[in-house]
């Protein structure tokens, strides 16, 4: 077992797990985008950092590739993470605003309004076709090519492949292609209409208790005015 | 490709008979010739200028040996290749021994009259170095540029023939391997490294000792050196340099790390963009192999060590340690999450150690001299001397051996001899395309990791470009950005759309496009970039952008509020005008304009339709009456 402090509190887990997987079970939501339980860690979405060490020799990792290490000190949300985050999504939205993944992710995290130019790009890079061809498919038929600004994903030499079997994993897996936000416009790329929901619950319980997340079926609030 | 050497060394006696031996040869050549065959030089033509050398003094009956192949007879000219002298600047350089007269820019004409003065003893006082201020150096040690250097891994450089293990015998090489085996213990070759405080050449600056101590202490085998001379840096070349100069103190460096940490097998890898340094560090790899300098059981102490060279793809990226060793497993070269260190799973699963080239190059003068002595030089923290690439706007560029932690200005002022054509200092660039731009006021700085790093920059792997008021700091960042939209590798979504958005802006503003907000986003994203990217590279992606904004914030103000490029570099700020009372209205610039754009009638004053013009500016360097003006 490995015992180091996550978020001030003294925590323990088995050797080898991951800062991500720790914070799960201690139930402490990270926010992800390249990950899949049942895929390998690759760390490439930057979303799930989380600040390590204290004072100035602190720095950001992803929880999802950091293993966690005897003593090491751990915050998941301080104002570095939220603040670098924020920018993060942001960039995001600038770049591939139909994903409802990501419209999700900007409401969730206040992210109201986009700086950068505004692209229409569908695939992030994200790698989880890749993997999830490799590793659950048994497929290898796809992979990235190139580096820098013109890497993307293909298949071997650009040509069909004979790998391929038409599984359609990678399509189910992608968060860009697969489930498409309805919201967004050629101009306006924030669709943030789940801000406008308040949860009908709340008058039940008085506190959420809901585990849907976002909570579709929330009705939505009447004071302000919904985009769509 | 023979050695010149058939003796297989088996002992420390065997090597200090051979070096002495070889030794003998060399003082038995009356005058010898160096060419300095360093890259720089070779496309400066000095390959030329040996073979004119080789024709010349054939024809004069000299006896030429060009090589310690032959027997050494008394009264030879020696006439050989060397490595890179280091005066890139004045090149192609010939040095001249004993007397070592270093002349500079030589051409293939001026052969004869050097050769004309070994008979007489004359000196061909054309072709000497001249200060600006003073009387011509006969010497490289009367030349400022050299003698305000204090040259410790370079002293063998340019003095050698590199491709002559021979002659690096002969300059007392291979001896420092012979001590660390024979009157060391590993564990004391560890401590004596921790204790002169060797510092990581590359960039980073982590303590060389501590990373092989780790290494050390791992039970799994086999263990593997790597040299890292995947040196990309735009403005960097020492790396390069020192393999083709200096091949055989990097590969004594390795073969004593090797001793140190436990292990058997050494690997350079070196860009492919060197050919030149690839050629000579073989060469170097199997004339040591071929006299059992590496090899099974070297000098009979049973200890064994090979070493093999990869060549890289010319990845940028592939510097970074993770990146490399993917590289070098034939994957594609991408980072990975550290930990787990090198030290423990590097190489094909095993314990690693990663060192940069000029790291290397300093553990055989450690293990020489001692520690003590290594501490002599530098600051508290970081011993010994450091290589920079003194380019750009500089009279004298060059590689420059220094020791850490001495201020600027004696790097750019002193041994750099000032801002060329006398024009006034504005930036120095260190650290490569991750560094930082320092204004004028810094160059009183120290030049160690602590200080550069506090100052936004970094020490880098040595790169250091110097800049004059006619670059424009925009333009610069500019420039870096795109460099490194190119060489990232990728993955992290922060570094590949980071750098991309920031180049977005940066364009933006040298267009005339710059908004109010555009200075404060350009910063939170270069902020996020550094913060948020898992390798060496995203984290200091943002440099260049934070550096320029904090000591040239008022540059980018102008570009933003008054759409004005001050210092007259970026296109769509400025613009070409005639002065009609200057314009003889000769017709030569409306001639030589690419676009068509000036019109006017001979003997009357041209005017420039703004709307045609590309700004290319030949119309300026053409106007012979200075009417044409750029604002």
């Amino acid at each position: 077992m490995v015992t180091f402090e996550l978020n001030g509190l003294e925590v323990s887990v088995e050797e080898g797990t991951t800062l991500l997987e720790a914070a799960k079970f201690y139930g402490i939501e990270i926010p992800t985008l390249c990950y899949n339980e049942s895929l390998s860690p690759y760390g490439a979405c930057r979303l799930c950092l989380v600040e390590i060490g204290t004072s100035s020799r602190s720095r950001l990792v992803s929880s999802c590739t950091y293993r966690a290490t005897e003593g090491l000190v751990v915050r998941t949300h301080t104002s570095r993470v939220v603040q670098v985050r924020k920018v993060l999504i942001e960039m995001y939205l600038a770049t591939c605003p139909s994903s409802k993944v990501i419209q999700d992710l900007a409401s969730k995290h206040h992210v109201t309004r986009v700086r950068f130019k505004q692209k229409h790009e569908d695939c992030i890079l994200c790698g989880l076709c890749i993997r999830m061809c490799d590793e659950q498919m048994q497929g290898k038929a796809i992979d990235y090519v190139g580096r820098g600004d013109k890497r993307r994903i293909s298949t071997f030499f650009d040509k069909k492949s004979e790998e391929c079997r038409y599984c359609g994993g990678c399509m189910y897996i992608c968060p860009a292609c697969q489930a498409r936000c309805q919201g967004p416009s050629e101009k306006e790329a924030v669709c943030n209409a789940c801000l406008n929901l308040s949860p009908p619950c709340l008058e039940h319980f008085d506190d959420v208790m809901c585990y849907m997340d976002p909570c579709v079926a929330c009705e939505e609030k009447s004071d302000r005015a919904c985009k769509k | 490709m023979s050695t010149g050497v058939t003796d297989i060394i088996r002992s420390v006696d065997d090597l200090t008979r051979l070096a002495e031996g070889h030794r003998q040869k060399l003082s038995q050549q009356r005058t010898r010739v160096l060419v300095c065959a360093g890259t720089g030089c070779i496309v400066s033509g000095s390959l030329k200028v040996y073979e004119e050398f080789g024709r010349v003094l054939a024809q004069k009956n000299l006896t030429v040996d060009v090589s310690l192949v032959s027997e050494g007879k008394a009264g030879q000219v020696g006439l050989v290749k060397s490595g890179c002298q280091g005066f890139c600047q004045k090149g192609p350089l010939v040095r001249v021994e004993p007397s070592g007269i270093l002349y500079t820019g030589v051409s293939p004409e001026d052969v004869t009259e050097i050769v004309n003065t070994f008979t007489d003893g004359s000196v061909a006082e054309r072709l000497l170095y001249k200060n600006e201020d003073g009387p011509a150096c006969r010497t490289q040690e009367d030349i400022p540029f050299y003698n305000l250097q204090t040259r410790q891994v370079l002293t063998k450089a340019g003095l050698i023939d590199p491709e002559e293990i021979g002659e690096y015998l002969a300059a007392d090489g291979y001896r420092a391997l012979a001590k660390a085996l024979l009157t060391m213990t590993p564990r004391e070759v560890i401590e004596e490294v921790t204790l002169s405080k060797l510092r990581g050449r590359g960039g980073a600056g982590f303590p060389a000792g501590a990373k092989w101590n780790e290494a050390s202490h791992q039970k799994n085998k086999p263990k593997y050196i790597v040299c890292n001379a995947d040196e990309g840096d735009p403005g960097a070349f020492m790396d390069g340099y020192l393999l083709e100069s200096d091949p055989h103190s990097i590969l004594e460096g390795m073969a004593i790390a090797g001793y140190a940490v436990g292990a058997e097998h050494g690997i350079v890898y070196v860009r492919a963009e060197y050919p030149l340094a690839t050629k000579r560090i073989k060469i170097a790899i199997e004339q040591a192999s071929q006299i059992g300098l590496l090899g099974e059981n070297i000098l009979g102490c049973g200890f064994s060590f090979d070493v093999e060279v990869f060549v890289g793809g010319g990845v940028f990226v592939c510097g970074e340690s993770t990146a490399l060793i993917s590289s070098l497993e034939g994957k594609v070269g991408e980072p990975r999450q550290k930990p787990p260190h090198l030290a423990d799973r590097g190489y094909l699963g095993k314990p690693t150690v990663i060192n940069n080239v000029e790291t290397l190059a300093n553990v055989p003068i450690i293990i020489r001299g001692g520690a003590e002595e290594y501490n002599q030089r530098g600051t508290e923290k970081s011993s010994g001397t450091k290589i920079f690439c003194l380019t750009g706007k500089v009279n004298n560029t060059g590689l420059v051996e220094v020791p850490i932690g001495i201020p600027l200005r004696h790097i750019i002022y002193n041994i750099g001899g000032g801002i060329k054509d006398g024009k006034k200092f504005k930036a120095v660039q260190t650290g490569g395309p991750s560094g930082g731009c320092l204004p004028a006021e810094m160059l009183e700085m120290a030049t160690d990791f602590e200080e550069l790093a506090k100052a936004g920059s970094m020490m880098g792997s040595g790169g250091m470009i110097v800049m004059d008021v006619e670059t424009c700091m925009v333009d610069i960042a500019r420039y870096f950005l795109n460099f490194l939209k190119d060489e990232s590798c990728g993955m992290c979504f922060s570094c590949r759309e980071g750098i991309l958005r920031m180049l977005e802006i940066v364009e933006d503003i040298t267009e005339g496009r710059g908004t109010a907000e555009s200075l404060e986003l350009l910063m939170e994203t270069a902020d996020m970039v550094k913060s948020a990217s898992m390798c060496g590279l995203g984290q200091t992606a943002g440099n260049p952008v934070l550096s320029t904004i904090k000591y040239f914030a008022d540059e980018y103000r102008t570009h933003i509020i008054d759409k004005k490029c001050p210092a007259g570099v970026c296109r769509e700020l400025i613009s070409y005008t005639i002065d009609a009372e200057l314009c003889t209205g000769c017709r030569a610039c409306a001639g030589k304009c690419p676009e068509k754009a000036i019109s006017g009638n001979k003997e009357e004053a041209h005017i420039i339709d703004g709307t045609l013009c590309s700004k290319c500016g030949i119309c300026l360097v053409t106007c012979k009456f200075d009417a044409v003006l750029k604002s």
